[in-house]
């Protein structure tokens, strides 16, 4: 029997992942070993660590360009520049999560998740200080995974990393401290759809597997190329794309996302908004770059169509809704949209945008997420719009930030969002598909409509008289606060040094 | 010429001047509106200073100054002002201190502060500046944009009963049209970096090109339903009349006066010189949609019972005549379309003003309600008339110029357009003496109230209320004085506005002409 030959694996290239995969496992030992009184310190403090030390990896290894774990993993631009958006954004979610000074409770998160709600034990939890901590290693495993899942060269590693970063997702979503069912419903949704989404993605991969004899997304592009449109190969790409597009939540496979960012703790939902967006775009951008490059024909039209279909559906649903986590929820699938047009940009420009517009969005959205956080009522969070109504007049600061971080995922010209309009639409129309442009930009004005509710309902609606209160923030959530809305402000303002660098990572290597 | 960077000061004065304004502590109104004045004057003396330097004869741009802001997108803060610019900035430099000294007294509503408005008027001017001061199509773009915001807050914080209607009403339409041009603006960006193999937005550059018939239709489009929405031609006029009638008179005033010509200007800045085929095949659809303009609204401003909608409605027909000028490519024409811009300013800006006035003393915006204003405030009312009659182009006053050039230059090219567009006139002579009969003439409206004619004492009693009714303070006049002025001088002797321009469109249609 001969020796097994180990994969040669280059531990530089997966510091990152490593990094933030054993400050997870470690969070596991610190939940059952250190003493309650100083856990949520510890794990807070080993969280984050984990995640800003994959992010100085990530930007130490910049310019590496290699393929490494026998071919399962690539290291190249886009997947360190998509891991450190991925590492920076998961920090800033732990932060939010770490906020003890908004709930009375001290915690947004439920003390036991166990306990069924509304039983008399539930009701003596609710009012108990006692503050749970397990939300911090479940991020950093769901972020590690992430992190995979940018960087996976290998449709069975993609599965793998997509099944790491999702179940502690599961979890999450149902760990809310108020309104359990409703979170709870959340989490069972997102579980169920979920599953039925990654066999779809496995059935996509055993027909590719089928189609061209191999699982490595270079040996696959090399048979797309070869063999064109091959019936099972192009099955198989639909039903991988599917069970990708259910994770970035693009129409028609976005029915889960209004009902579990509703439901999930506002932090929570503010790190799936964010972090596992850019995930899923960094796969979708993989498999269809890298596995089927050559047989662009194949996919472009598919993902012209979802593209409209998702900008038409976050566009024009949002406009009904009157919840402002749902109302997010559909705009972060018009903004699905948008990253798709990008998408379909050619020569790696529209590489560079997407890249560029997934970070500009992660931030703003977690920042307005993270403003929904401070506006509370005796129920927890009050994110019924009409509770927002005169809040100009009770929080001028927070009515002003509001404002302005929904006139950037409007996308406004001197925000953030409109760079990242500019380069994904640019891309869009420099690869002749003007018309999908065309239809982005009224899609964009329609979805105006619905931030401008908010922004006039702050502003020019009377307060009503048992409307939410406005909680001071402590330091956690001013600091990211604070990150977020700069950054808005300087990657609209002065954006050249990220573009620059969005675009020279954008080579991918197969 | 010179080293003073005009251009820019007079963006970042009232940028900084609004961030003061803003952060200045509650307690100090006074200070906030002092501080307001001191930098809008400051800008139109700025405004003075770039037009004594500047040379009609030399460069087509001047005062340049360029930086290189998103490499990657070959964007630069590009500054630069042309004779059509100039002229535009000297307006908003006058308009804003105007409109300021119109404010002066206003009250913030409930729990709102007049800090916030004034820091708004500065923000707004500082983006009016850059639209106009932009050589960099990106730039222009961004300012284009920009400047929804403040005016969105001016109208939506300190507007009329169904302000917030109108305010999102207002901003919906300039972004759907904004977001149109966007995809123009990017549209012509890859079509230079085909051509030129580096991309750009610079102005000089992109009038340059060569492009194919076709495409310069489809961009063409982009940038003219932008335009159009914000000039506004019928039928993308729907919200000016709310907006204009919802927005504090401050807010009106900039929006009629100068906002909106925004869309002229950008008619003549970026339409002709970037797709001169395209203008050319499409001017007839365009001219149509001047003419029905000119025609529809005045027949709907003389069916309006409210003050500021009517006024704002008397717009739209002037605008038909602008548009109606820039049209027809002569010189005459658009030298006349843009000596009307700039007098249309004027003079519908004054007219804002005094029917804010008669509204203040009115308390209300019915026509009805002001009636027999001439007995009792004879010099607001003189006001009123003189406004009126700059607005339907008496000859003396600097509209008529504008108006007499543009149909004179237009009827050689376009006769049938232009001898329907002179009808315009007549009606608008009706709906300006209509509107100063029912307002200043008559008798005062508590008369009809009152049960019956029989004793003199009802009628005492609405004399005796409406004597409450002052006449212009010395304020208010002092805000009317320079306009009134500026009405009778432009229209006795136009010519150096008239030089300033001509280079200016001469240019315009050069690259019209000799790119075909």
């Amino acid at each position: 029997m001969p020796d097994i030959q180990a994969p040669d694996l280059s531990f530089a290239a997966l510091a990152p992942l490593l990094f933030v995969l054993g400050a997870a496992a470690a969070g596991v030992l610190v939940e059952a070993f250190v003493p309650r009184a100083a856990r949520h310190r510890t794990q807070v403090a080993l969280a984050l660590v984990g995640m800003l030390g994959a992010l100085v990896g990530t930007v130490l290894l910049a310019g590496t360009q290699e393929v490494t774990a026998a071919g399962a993993l690539a290291v190249d631009g886009p997947a360190l520049f998509l891991q450190g958006t991925i590492a920076a954004l998961g920090a800033l979610s732990v932060l939010l999560f770490s906020e003890r000074a908004l709930d009375p409770a001290r915690s947004a998160f439920v003390a036991a998740a166990a306990v069924p709600a509304g039983t008399v034990r539930d009701r003596e939890l609710a009012t108990s200080t006692r503050v749970q901590t397990e939300v911090y290693p479940l991020a950093s495993f769901a972020v590690g995974g992430m992190m995979l899942f940018t960087a996976a060269n290998d449709l069975l590693v993609m599965f793998v990393a997509l099944e790491v970063l999702s179940l502690p997702l599961y979890l999450m979503a149902g760990l809310a401290r108020r309104r359990r069912l409703l979170s709870q419903e959340a989490a069972v949704k997102y579980f169920l759809l979920g599953a039925f989404a990654s066999a779809f993605f496995l059935y996509g991969l055993a027909l590719v597997y089928g189609a061209t004899g191999s699982i490595r997304l270079s040996d696959i592009g090399a048979a797309s190329g070869r063999t064109g449109s091959e019936p099972l190969l192009l099955l198989g790409l639909g039903l991988l794309v599917v069970g990708l597009m259910f994770k970035a939540g693009v129409a028609p496979f976005h029915s889960w996302t209004p009902d579990v960012y509703q439901g999930a703790p506002t932090a929570v939902t503010a790190f799936m908004a964010s972090a596992t967006k850019v995930a899923a775009f960094g796969a979708v951008l993989r498999l269809l770059y890298v596995g089927f490059g050559d047989a662009a024909d194949t996919w472009r039209p598919l993902v012209y169509t979802l593209a409209i279909v998702s900008m038409v559906v976050g566009a024009v649903l949002g406009l009904t809704q009157t919840d402002l986590k749902r109302m997010l929820a559909y705009s972060s699938i018009a903004h699905a949209g948008f990253l798709l047009t990008g998408v379909l940009g050619v020569d790696g420009s529209g590489l560079a945008a997407t890249m560029f517009y997934l970070l500009a969005y992660g931030l703003t959205t977690l920042g307005a997420f993270g403003l929904l956080t401070l506006v509370r009522d005796g129920d927890g969070e009050a994110s019924a719009l009409s509770g927002w109504a005169g809040l100009a007049q009770r929080s001028p600061v927070v009515a002003a930030l509001m404002t302005f971080f929904l006139l950037a995922l409007a996308g406004l010209p001197l925000t953030s969002g409109f760079t990242g309009k500019f380069a994904v639409f640019r891309a869009t129309i420099e690869a002749g598909a003007w018309p999908l442009a065309v239809v982005a930009l009224v899609a964009s004005a329609v979805a105006a409509f619905f931030y401008l509710r908010v922004v006039v309902l702050m502003y020019f609606a009377e307060p009503a008289a048992d409307g939410p209160t406005v909680g001071v923030p402590g330091l956690p959530t001013t600091v990211v606060l604070a990150v977020t809305a700069a950054a808005t402000l300087l990657l609209g303002l002065l954006p050249g040094t990220v573009l620059d660098l969005a675009r020279s990572a954008a080579v991918l290597v197969g | 010429m010179t080293d003073v960077p005009w251009l820019l000061l007079m963006i970042v004065v009232p940028a900084v001047g609004a961030a003061v304004v803003a952060a200045l502590p509650p307690a100090r109104e006074a200070l906030a509106r002092q501080l307001t004045l001191a930098v809008s004057l400051l800008v139109l003396l700025l405004a003075v200073g770039a037009t004594v330097s500047f040379d009609p004869g030399g460069e087509r741009f001047q005062h340049v100054t360029s930086v290189a802001w998103i490499p990657d997108f070959g964007v630069s803060f590009a500054l630069g002002v042309d004779g059509i610019a100039l002229a535009m900035l000297l307006l908003t430099g006058l308009l804003v201190p105007v409109v300021i000294g119109a404010s002066w007294h206003d009250t913030a509503p409930a729990k709102r502060s007049m800090r916030v408005f004034w820091a708004w008027l500065l923000l707004l001017e500082a983006t009016l500046v850059g639209v106009f001061a932009a050589t960099d199509v990106f730039l222009f773009y961004v300012f284009f944009e920009a400047m929804l915001v403040p005016m969105y807050f001016l109208i939506g914080s300190f507007g009329g009963p169904a302000r917030q209607y109108a305010a999102v009403k207002f901003f919906l339409y300039s972004l759907l049209g904004g977001l149109v041009m966007l995809a123009a603006v990017i549209g012509l960006y890859v079509v230079s970096e085909s051509e030129l193999g580096r991309g750009t937005f610079a102005f000089d550059a992109l009038r340059q090109l060569d492009i194919d018939p076709g495409v310069q239709k489809l961009l063409f489009a982009g940038f003219f339903l932008a335009f159009a929405i914000k000039s506004p031609l019928v039928p993308f006029h729907t919200w000016l009349p709310d907006a204009g009638a919802e927005a504090p008179i401050a807010g009106s005033v900039l929006l009629v006066g100068v906002l909106d010509k925004v869309g002229t200007y950008g008619f003549l800045r970026y339409c002709l010189p970037l797709f001169p085929d395209a203008s050319r095949d499409l001017a007839p659809w365009v001219l149509v949609l001047a003419v029905a303009g000119i025609i529809y609204a005045a027949l709907l401003a003389v069916g309006q019972s409210d003050l500021k909608r009517l006024v704002s409605c008397t717009s739209i027909a002037h605008f038909g005549f602008i548009a109606l000028g820039i049209f027809a490519f002569t010189t005459e024409a658009a030298t006349g379309a843009v000596v009307y811009m700039v007098n249309h300013g004027i003079a519908t800006g004054l007219l804002f003003l005094v029917v804010g006035m008669v509204i203040s003393r009115t308390g209300s915006r019915r026509v009805a309600d002001a009636r027999g204003l001439a007995a009792t405030a004879p010099v607001l009312a003189g006001v009123f008339l003189v406004a009126g009659l700059a607005s339907l182009a008496l000859p003396g006053t600097g509209s008529f110029v504008g108006e007499f050039l543009v149909l004179i230059g237009s009827f050689p090219e376009r006769p049938v357009f232009t001898i329907v567009a002179t009808v315009g006139i007549v009606l608008a002579a009706l709906y300006v003496l209509l509107l100063v009969q029912r307002t200043l003439h008559g008798p005062p409206p508590d008369d009809e109230d009152a049960p019956a004619p029989s004793g003199g004492g009802a009628t005492a009693v609405a004399v005796q209320a409406r004597s409450r009714v002052r006449d212009l303070t010395r304020l208010e006049t002092a805000v009317v004085a320079p306009l009134v002025a500026l009405v009778v001088v432009l229209g006795v002797y136009p010519q150096p506005l008239v030089d300033l321009v001509t280079p200016a469109v001469e240019a315009t249609l050069t690259d019209l002409g000799g790119a075909r």
